[in-house]
């Protein structure tokens, strides 16, 4: 691939980002009651095409709130966010999300709840049952497939939504802490397998998630937020190649990224703590 | 408060409904509010209606009473064992949606036609659900309650007086709401059929006279008694909760 | 009587996840349940000896040897096939009526919460009407026959079906309403493919108390105030003495109603079994 080639792609990407958020804010006000939650921002962000970003920030800083207004679920109070170009308002097309709570559906199998979205759109068949089976077969669920979704563990029933989230091949994903039910053993699996999945897909990646050593592994870049109001306090490159597994966890600079994360978030952390 | 208002607000539209079948029917053989009203008032000067309503009372009374202590005690008996509660269960939750009326002929030739046939009628009705609330709250009580009032080396009547009775309270109240209006409803059935005493003997006598008035305004009588004696026990069970 | 009361059944004891796998599908009889039938066997035979003994007169209750065949004979004679069927019409209509109309109610009612903060506590207490003196209303409105009878029923019935259908649409969890939007389902599409099969474990136990108070509404209505029907067969076996008819009856309508009810139960703990989470 020559230079001249790739260098107008490059440009344009620097110039019409995947992502961006303007001075997001999000206020709740309770109804017959003057009190509000400044729950987030201002927040500016940019996401690249193809990048694998990660939010970490203490608990109630309004990580999940920043998810809903990117997934036009909830709008900004005050700033713009806009996916490929166009402003979201409802939910963009291409846009998959797998929440932070159980939302598998429990009177489905895990087949059919990873199907459900395909059989919507009136997928092929024959597209529907190797699409299903690859993604079923990349959470590790393969002999679940007939499984009532309260016949698994709730780390088995966040891999079903992880599935039915992937097999719609979407080109935003947006995952609230999904391996925060898992063991850490598991969880290092499951990102590699993330990350296979994000290199084949070329899919833009937003995790969140409270594991400084998942963020630091997966990501091309580390978005650490303060207390309520989430604002980020910093943006950490990680400088990772592409090519990335989890076995850099035992790379020098990965016990320094991750020291410079909880460094930053410490303090943070704390903030919550004392204020409950 | 605001609650309390919406409810009023809900009954009127339920007079106004009334008012307005009554418009609505021909000729009127349904009595209109104000006229049931009149007719309640009328009966409160009657010394019949209170020597009835002593009947109904008393044998409602005794239900209450009997029901009360019988299923407490027999929910406890069958709750402190897990087999005897699983076992009794599924024939409790039976029992209960059957309809007791069938088995009202066997109270009969069992008791004969006085009030006891009457009481043992509205015990049936009452006793089930408290036995089965009082049997699920005692299974389901955290063990660990238990436990900890073992550690504190409490006696096991102290356990019963201080943990066990405390931690059961809230549900034995739910099922006495229940077991409390279905003795009214038992005892009601039980004078409505072969009887010649109680508030539901006088309906049923007024149904066959026609007297429409007096079929209403006891029975708007009975209703209101019924909502405010549940309303109290569901202002308890709240305040029991929390 | 409609509370929805044992919509708080007790969910089993925790079990662990090889367990709840295993049951899943057809359960083999568990030691309880055989119990249960040893216990219920013996009383019957308590029962048969102390009446063939005669500790309790035939004039009270009959061994239940005698009801079995008594009621073999009401079956086999179709004497009272026609009673038969209008007790189930009734019920069956005053069940559907009451299911589709209590779902409709409580979803409007949960769809205005003004309306829902008036009726609900309303609702809590509506049971403990003595619903059976109303009983000539419906005569004038509906005139003698079935048609106050299903009035009654449905009146009974209900309350359980709205409350049930409030809970269930209470309990939808949120995070299923986000999805239904992330897949951009409609309007029309969210409801049946989402909401409804989400709140359906609850709207079942609404079903189940529906039908069974339905039974009671007719039943009771026939026994006390009518002049057909199983209910009324059985008032009328008694006033004439006809003991034997009476307990036959009995015996029918306890069976019927026991294994509709415990069929409906079957369905419903199964549905249940999906919220254990
Ligand atoms: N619907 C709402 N109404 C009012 N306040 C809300 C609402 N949703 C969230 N909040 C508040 O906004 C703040 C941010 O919530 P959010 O769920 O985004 O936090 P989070 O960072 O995802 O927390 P966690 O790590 O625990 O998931 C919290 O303080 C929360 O109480
Ligand atoms: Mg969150």
């Amino acid at each position: 691939m020559s230079v001249a080639l790739a260098e107008p792609a490059v440009v344009a990407a620097v110039a019409d980002p995947h992502v961006r958020l303007t001075g997001v804010t999000r206020v709740f006000s309770r109804r017959g009651s003057t009190e509000s939650v400044h729950a987030l921002g201002p927040i500016d962000l940019d996401l690249m095409r193809g990048e694998f970003f990660s939010v970490v920030g203490p608990s109630g800083c309004g990580k999940s709130t920043l998810l809903d207004v990117l997934a036009g679920l909830a709008k900004p109070t005050e700033g713009t966010a806009e996916f490929e170009g166009r402003p979201i308002d409802g939910v963009p097309a291409g846009v998959g999300v797998v929440f932070q709570e159980d939302a598998s559906f429990p009177w489905l199998t895990v087949e059919d709840n990873v199907a459900f979205g395909l059989r919507r759109a009136g997928v092929d068949p024959a597209e529907i049952a190797r699409r299903v089976d690859y993604a079923i077969g990349f959470v590790g669920l393969r002999g679940f497939v007939d499984a009532y979704p309260a016949q698994l563990s709730g780390g088995m029933r966040q891999r079903v939504c992880i599935a039915r989230t992937l097999v719609t091949q979407p080109r935003l994903i947006l995952l609230d802490e999904p391996f925060g039910a898992l063991d850490q053993q598991t969880r290092l699996l499951m990102g590699d397998e993330l990350l296979r999945l994000w290199r084949e897909t070329a899919a833009t990646v937003l995790l969140i998630t409270h594991a400084l050593d998942e963020a630091a592994m997966l990501s091309d870049r580390v978005g650490v937020m303060s207390a309520r109001p989430g604002v980020f306090i910093d943006i950490v490159e990680t400088g990772w190649d592409a090519e990335r597994d989890s076995r850099i966890v035992s790379h020098p600079r990965f016990g320094d990224l991750t020291g410079h994360l909880w460094e930053k978030l410490r303090t943070e952390s704390l903030k919550h703590l004392r204020d409950g | 408060m605001k609650s309390a208002i919406g409810s009023a607000a809900v009954l009127l539209v339920l007079m106004l409904f009334w008012q307005g079948l009554h418009l609505a029917v021909a000729n009127s053989s349904l009595p209109s509010p104000v006229t049931t009203l009149v007719q309640l008032v009328a009966l409160f000067g009657d010394p019949d209606f209170w020597k009835q309503t002593s009947q109904t009372a008393q044998a409602f009374g005794a239900a209450v009473v009997l029901s009360t202590v019988g299923g407490i005690a027999l929910g406890v008996l069958l709750g402190m064992n897990r087999t005897a509660g699983s076992v009794s269960e599924p024939i409790l939750v039976n029992l209960y949606s059957l309809p007791k009326v069938t088995l009202y002929p066997v109270v009969l030739l069992v008791f004969g036609l006085g009030i006891s046939a009457r009481i043992a009628f509205g015990v049936m009705h009452g006793m089930i659900p408290l036995t089965l609330f009082t049997m699920n709250a005692i299974l389901q009580m955290k063990p660990v309650y238990r436990r900890s009032a073992a550690v504190m080396g409490l006696s096991p009547w102290q356990t019963s007086v201080t943990v066990v009775l405390p931690a059961i309270l809230p549900e034995v109240i739910t099922g006495a709401r229940l077991g409390v209006s279905l003795c009214l409803l038992g005892v009601l059935i039980g004078e409505m059929f072969a009887a010649r005493n109680g508030l539901g003997y006088m309906v049923m006598h007024a149904m066959e006279r026609g007297d429409m008035a007096t079929v209403l305004a006891v029975a708007l009588l009975l209703a209101i008694f019924a909502l405010l004696v549940n309303s109290a026990l569901l202002a308890l069970d709240r305040a029991w909760r929390h | 009587m409609g509370r929805p009361s044992f919509e708080t059944r007790p969910a089993a004891a925790p079990q662990d996840e090889a367990e709840r796998v295993a049951n899943h599908g057809s359960q083999p009889m568990t030691r309880a349940g055989w119990i249960r039938l040893l216990v219920i066997a013996a009383a019957v035979a308590v029962l048969e000896i102390a009446c063939r003994v005669g500790w309790i007169p035939v004039t009270v209750v009959i061994p239940p040897s005698a009801m079995a065949t008594s009621l073999y004979d009401i079956i086999a004679s179709g004497t009272h096939w026609n009673d038969i069927l209008v007790s189930l019409r009734s019920v069956v209509a005053a069940a559907v009526i009451a299911v589709l109309l209590g779902f409709l109610v409580g979803a409007v009612i949960h769809a205005f919460p003004v309306v829902r903060g008036a009726v609900e506590p309303l609702l809590a207490s509506y049971y403990a009407v003595p619903t059976f003196m109303f009983y000539p209303v419906f005569i004038i409105l509906f005139g003698v026959g079935s048609g106050a009878i299903i009035a009654i029923a449905v009146l009974l019935a209900i309350v359980a079906m709205i409350s049930a259908t409030l809970t269930g649409l209470d309990r939808i969890p949120t995070v299923l309403g986000k999805t239904a939007r992330i897949m951009r389902l409609g309007p029309v599409e969210r409801a049946f493919r989402i909401s409804l099969p989400a709140a359906m474990p609850y709207l079942f136990t609404g079903v189940k108390l529906a039908v069974a108070y339905a039974f009671i509404g007719v039943i009771a209505s026939e026994f006390i105030l009518s002049g057909a029907g199983m209910g009324y067969a059985i008032a009328y076996a008694y006033n004439n003495f006809n003991n034997r008819e009476m307990y036959g009856l009995m015996l029918l309508i306890v069976l019927v109603v026991t294994v509709v009810n415990t069929a409906l139960d079957t369905v419903d703990r199964r549905l249940q079994a999906r919220l254990r989470r």
